[in-house]
């Protein structure tokens, strides 16, 4: 199981899925309409270590986190 | 040295804290960044989110920028509400010259500002406004957005 968490002003709760890759991960959420423009503009970090591509295996226990922009200060 | 606080920052008794600290490094240059809520468009103040775990490691790098050049960087955030005219954030540079101060404190601010996982809030008429408009998209973001 893969817990993804919403960070930020995204308000929604974290979800549990069985996937195995990030780009199984895109095609969920992309079916959520209120997701569409945050995951536009969102980071993501699996194990909370930021990714910049679809192309990271998953394991089991893994979390992943999308990252909203930031402003800080 | 990375500190986060609940409500507004306590800035005397910070940058005291941190100027007697190092007081006996050998530093020639203590450059503090202070950070604080201003009056404009009708907010009340400012509200923060911090994701910690991402935080941590984003400053643990550039510590480890400032160790190779002979600096140390100390920053202080706060965490929710932080009214006007109060501070939410410090950062700091601590180095034996002063041109690495100068110039590490611009290139940490800016890169705090675009990388650091940290949501700004208005607060405005009784309500949490995140500050979308203000916000930069962290680099490498919208990869789960691309069409498959």
């Amino acid at each position: 199981m893969i817990r993804v968490e919403f960070l930020g002003p995204i308000q929604k709760d974290a979800l549990e899925v069985e996937i195995s890759n990030l780009n199984e991960l895109a095609a969920i959420l992309q079916e959520d309409k209120e997701l569409a423009e945050w995951l536009q503009n969102s980071a993501v970090a699996v194990n909370d270590t930021i990714v910049t591509s679809l192309d990271v295996a998953l394991q089991d226990g893994d979390k992943i986190s999308l990252l909203p922009p930031v402003c800080g200060g | 040295m990375l500190s986060l606080y609940d409500g507004a920052l306590n800035v005397p008794k910070i940058l005291k804290e941190w100027y007697e600290e190092e007081a006996q490094s050998n530093y020639g240059a203590y450059l503090p960044f202070v950070g604080t809520v201003r009056s404009e468009d009708g907010i009340e103040g400012l509200s923060f989110d911090i994701y910690e775990p991402i935080l941590e490691s984003w400053f643990e790098a550039w510590q480890q920028k400032a160790k190779a050049k002979g600096a140390i960087i100390k920053m202080a955030h706060s965490r929710g509400d932080v009214l006007l005219h109060e501070s939410s954030y410090i950062a700091a540079v601590f180095s034996p010259k002063r041109r690495v101060a100068l110039e590490f404190i611009d290139a940490f601010v800016e890169d705090f500002k675009a990388s650091a996982p940290i949501w700004k809030y208005d607060l405005k008429d009784g309500k949490r406004i995140y500050a979308k408009d203000r916000s930069t998209a962290i680099e490498g973001s919208g990869i789960l957005g691309a069409k498959q």
